[in-house]
């Protein structure tokens, strides 16, 4: 099939353009037509992933076009290990988002298509090859979710929806910065690939105002993606966002957008500024330790169940920084240890998908809670077990995924993580392992404080989650559960491109030092 | 080249001359009602002048003994005057502020005052160049005081009278400094006389840069020259808002980069020149300064306002902001990039003002509380004023984040020297968000939900609207014809 991942971006925009023609009071059109588009877009993710060749690490199905001359700019697509798994993630949780939603009763014309542009835009990020055709669809999430957060949010979305628009702009203005520095300094390309190899030569020895070019443009655009993950000091704007968005909203927004920022750290930071891994790795493993525990801490004190679970996502990213700066195990002076390195890296890529099906998991139950009781009040809960026997059976599970039970692949993805970052961040792993102890602290107590005890009288006649909501849930679970106890499948996926990414950051990030 | 000779090039001058005076003979034949038709006369002859200009040879001369230049540089800037000066006529004709009052003249005082920008954008003699402002600054008088039962224009007016004789005295004074020095008037020749020019004189020379800045930044609404800005800015009819935010500060910057390329430049042969021609004085990096000054000025103040056409006229200032980026730089992709900056302009800030007049008109009043529930009640204007915003904020994929892109690429081309100047830029484009986003925000956040729809008042409503915001959309991902034809415009006339 020609231009699958040209289909892949682009088919929400075209779902888009047939929404537009549906008149505005036929609202179940508008969603059959929005769950066609997403359907079909799902379809062909799982095509890509069947037809993906799983041995080679390098880029695949690329699609390469003019689009502006004048600036070195190209369509240039292409997918590899690294991508495919969040373009699966995006593709499922954006199907399963349109029937988290199938409730939304106030404009539903509007919301069905912000929410399909806001797809496009997210895709576009994991396919794209160009620098700028990245930026371009970096910024084109953030109207779409300024609206969906501002529009269908709860009672404080205009304050949550600015914070989070003017937080991701400031970092991505930043990056824009970096983009153009790179293009002027690397031989006037966009093309990531020729800036992969072109970087890391032409940045050497560069100082700007008496730093390393290389440390600016690191700096500059992890801030960038920082932000978007959200690592510690640039977190505040994501517990509100969170909670004031709409269910599906937040399911998006923990379960695809949080790993965009991991994910442009290793595409873009690893790949082009080797050096500056080096250099940053440290600080990388002792934030992600900074976001678990306090993460965790925060989680802790919360009463709100939805801003719990919001901070659970903080501690979660945590753990894939922590994996990714373990990647430097497998440069010669830390003994050329590359299956740390490999279990480190492969466990935070793997940590990104784990976490993408749980938190949309744990999301999507909140919301269910929340359309029955209208508060989401923990306390304000108790015996729930016995009102709603078929919901506490999943909110275990979520709950028993997200404290990284053996048995789910939260588990896996962890226990890889801090085998892979041992050798090399021996404090840090182990104060983060007191994080999975906080971790089981705030899910189990939460669990304890809603669904045990005596039953609450006001809610005993509460419905039971319904079908619709169960078959929403029920694919993410069924995935956690297989890949945590046979994660081979995955993990042989994103085998090959993560150990082409760990050759080429030791192969050029091991040459300088003290740049 | 002689007098006689030039008017064989001066075909698009004298179009709009012609013009001016068949708007006058027939605004004196209708009848109040009817005198809204002068402006099908003026767009007439401004589409005939569209045609001279592109039918034209792009061969750089000099017409009139080199006082005006004939270039593909100066055609641009003239093509852009008129797109913009067309798009207001068309404004003007909607906008019921101005029904009240008999409307002929206006039209033929805008098409004066497009001559006027015409000749800003080609003029080599300072003669001219003093002459061109001047009918331009005088055209703009009268038309901000256009509203003359309306005491806020009349101040407007009056305001602006005062600012624009000072700044062009201390302009003018400048000049005669620098006539003093060289001799000469004309650009060419002066660029020789003060590159041979003694150290005792540097002082003089230093000054009358100084204060020909003055007259420049008074055009351009920098700080700290800015001052006139607000008030003639809200107190003018919201159409010559509009325009004062476009023409002049396209034909402004025109000006400046010609004046200052060309004689304070050390002109080599394409139009990549340096400062170095005035030594003591660290040129670029005051200017960069002065730059960063009124961006950040022109944002923290329109943050605070509470008209929506008040917060435009701030913002307005912070783009001149953003495009003096680039001044410092004085490569060819500098010029380019204000080139860019200045089209992807006109489009998204003709569509917000468009849209306040329009929406004054209906519901009555410029706050930001007008806006409430917009986006139910008329959602053909505000969607394309979501785009608007977004595009005035510089967010991809809209017209504004080409125009942003092709200034911090000449900024950051040149060097680490002005990076600090491109994270200032970056960081002001962020504030920007949070006044721009308000209005978004009123439009769909705030208000009721009503099934109130106003329908809009006419088809050309509809039509200035789609104008102005295809472009703003199209040219933000699609850009590619702008840049080949910019790239092919930067060619200036080098003298003989």
């Amino acid at each position: 099939m020609d231009h699958l991942l040209s289909w892949i971006i682009w088919l929400p925009v075209i779902g888009m353009g047939v929404i537009a023609f549906i008149p505005r009071d036929k609202s179940s059109l508008i969603k059959q037509a929005a769950a066609l588009v997403s359907g079909i877009q799902l379809l062909l993710a799982i095509y890509l992933w069947s037809v993906f060749d799983a041995s080679n690490g390098n880029l695949q199905f690329m699609e390469r076009a003019e689009w502006i001359p004048s600036f070195n700019i190209t369509y240039i697509l292409g997918v590899d290990g690294l991508s495919l798994p969040m373009v699966f993630l995006m593709a499922l949780i954006g199907f399963i988002g349109i029937f988290v939603s199938w409730n939304i009763t106030n404009a539903v014309k509007g919301y069905f298509s912000l929410f399909l542009l806001l797809n496009t835009g997210v895709m576009g990020v994991f396919l794209a090859l160009d620098f700028f055709l990245f930026y371009i669809f970096w910024e084109v999430m953030l109207l779409p979710m300024y609206f969906l957060i501002g529009m269908w949010g709860g009672p404080q979305r205009e304050y949550a929806a600015i914070k989070f628009f003017l937080y991701t702009l400031a970092g991505s203005v930043l990056m824009l910065i970096a983009i153009l520095a790179l293009y002027f300094t690397c031989g006037n390309t966009f093309d990531m690939l020729l800036l992969m190899e072109r970087a890391p030569v032409a940045l050497d020895g560069m100082l700007w105002w008496g730093m390393s070019a290389i440390k600016v443009i690191w700096v500059l655009l992890f801030i960038g993606f920082a932000i978007k993950v959200p690592v510690f000091p640039f977190h505040t704007w994501l517990p509100l966002a969170h909670v004031e968005a709409p269910t599906a909203i937040s399911v998006i927004l923990a379960g695809v957008l949080l790993k965009l920022g991991v994910y442009g750290m290793l595409r873009i930071n690893y790949t082009m500024l080797p050096d500056g891994v080096f250099w940053f790795a440290g600080a990388l493993a002792v934030l992600g330790l900074i976001n678990v525990i306090w993460g965790a801490m925060c989680a802790l004190a919360q009463k709100d169940l939805k801003k719990l679970v919001a901070y659970s996502s903080v501690n979660h990213m945590g753990y894939t920084l922590l994996g990714m700066a373990a990647v430097i195990a497998a440069s010669e002076m830390n003994g050329s240890n590359l299956i740390s390195a490999q279990a480190g890296v492969g466990g935070a890529v793997f940590q990104m998908f784990n976490h993408g099906t749980i938190s949309a998991m744990l999301f999507i139950l909140v919301g269910v809670i929340y359309d029955r009781a209208h508060h989401r009040d923990i306390e304000g809960f108790g015996g729930l077990a016995t009102q709603m026997p078929i919901y506490t059976a999943f909110v275990a599970i979520a709950f028993f995924a997200g404290l990284g039970l053996p048995g789910f692949s939260g588990f896996v993805s962890e226990a890889m993580i801090f085998i892979g970052a041992f050798p090399v961040f021996r404090t840090v792993v182990i104060i983060s392992t007191l994080g999975i102890l906080l971790n089981a602290a705030y899910f189990l107590w939460a669990f304890q404080r809603m669904f045990f005890g005596p039953a609450n009288e006001k809610y005993n006649e509460i419905p039971e989650i319904n079908r619709r909501e169960v078959l929403t849930l029920l694919p993410l679970a069924i995935i956690t559960l297989i890949l945590g106890v046979y994660p081979r499948p995955f993990l042989d996926l994103i085998a090959s491109t993560l150990n082409v990414l760990i050759e080429s950051v030791v192969m050029y990030g091991g040459l300088a030092q003290g740049f | 080249m002689s007098n006689l000779n030039s008017l064989a090039f001066f075909w698009p001058e004298l179009l709009l001359s012609v013009t001016i005076l068949v708007a006058i003979i027939a605004d004196l034949i209708y009848v109040k009602k009817d005198s809204f038709k002068v402006a099908f006369w003026s767009l007439g002859g401004m589409f005939l002048t569209y045609i001279a200009i592109r039918i034209q040879s792009v061969e750089p001369t000099s017409l009139f003994m080199d006082t005006v230049a004939h270039d593909p540089f100066s055609q641009f800037f003239k093509i852009l005057i008129l797109i913009s000066t067309a798009v207001v006529m068309l404004m003007s004709l909607v906008s019921a502020e101005l029904k009240k009052y008999r409307i002929g003249e206006y039209f033929t005082i805008m098409t004066i005052m497009t001559f006027g920008l015409f000749l800003m954008s080609s003029s080599i003699d300072i003669l001219m160049v003093y002459l061109s402002i001047e009918i331009v600054s005088i055209m703009s008088f009268f038309l901000a005081g256009y509203l003359k039962r309306n005491s806020l224009s009349n101040e407007a007016s009056l305001k602006y009278v005062i600012y624009g004789a000072f700044s062009s005295g201390i302009m003018l004074y400048g000049l005669s400094i620098l006539f003093g020095l060289t001799g000469t008037t004309k650009f060419f020749e002066m660029q020789k006389a003060i590159s041979m020019l003694g150290p005792d004189s540097n002082v003089a020379l230093i000054l009358s840069a100084v204060f020909i800045l003055v007259g420049f930044g008074y055009k351009i609404s920098a700080v700290p020259f800015h001052f006139w800005t607000p008030d003639v800015y809200e107190g003018s009819p919201a159409t010559i808002t509009a325009y004062l935010s476009i023409a002049p500060k396209a034909a402004g910057f025109a000006l400046m980069l010609r004046f200052f390329n060309q004689v304070f430049g050390t002109m080599p042969e394409n139009a990549s020149a340096s400062w170095s021609a005035i030594n003591g004085l660290p040129w670029p990096e005051l200017i960069a300064v002065l730059s960063a000054a009124t961006m950040t000025l022109g944002n923290l103040v329109a943050i605070q306002q509470s008209s929506v056409k008040r917060m435009l006229a701030y913002s307005s200032i912070a783009h001149a902001g953003y495009m003096m980026m680039a001044l410092p730089m004085m490569s060819n992709s500098s010029i380019e990039g204000i080139m860019m900056y200045l089209t992807m302009y006109l489009f998204m800030n003709l569509g917000a003002f468009f849209v306040v007049i329009y929406v004054n008109d209906q519901i009555g009043g410029e706050e930001f509380s007008s806006f409430d529930g917009l986006g139910w009640k008329m959602p053909y204007v505000a969607i394309p004023m979501t785009l608007f915003m977004v595009a005035l904020t510089g967010l991809p994929p809209t017209a504004g984040f080409v125009g942003k892109f092709y200034i911090f690429a000449a900024v950051i081309e040149s060097g680490s020297k002005f990076y600090w100047l491109a994270f200032v830029g970056a960081i002001n484009s962020v504030i920007s968000l949070y006044y721009y986003i308000r209005v978004v925000k009123h439009m769909y956040l705030l208000g009721e939900r009503s099934d109130e729809f106003i329908n809009p008042s006419s088809k050309l409503v509809l039509g200035i609207l789609l104008v102005l915001a295809v472009p703003s959309f199209v040219l933000g991902w699609y850009f590619s014809p702008v840049a080949e034809w910019i790239s092919k415009s930067t060619v200036m006339f080098q003298g003989l």
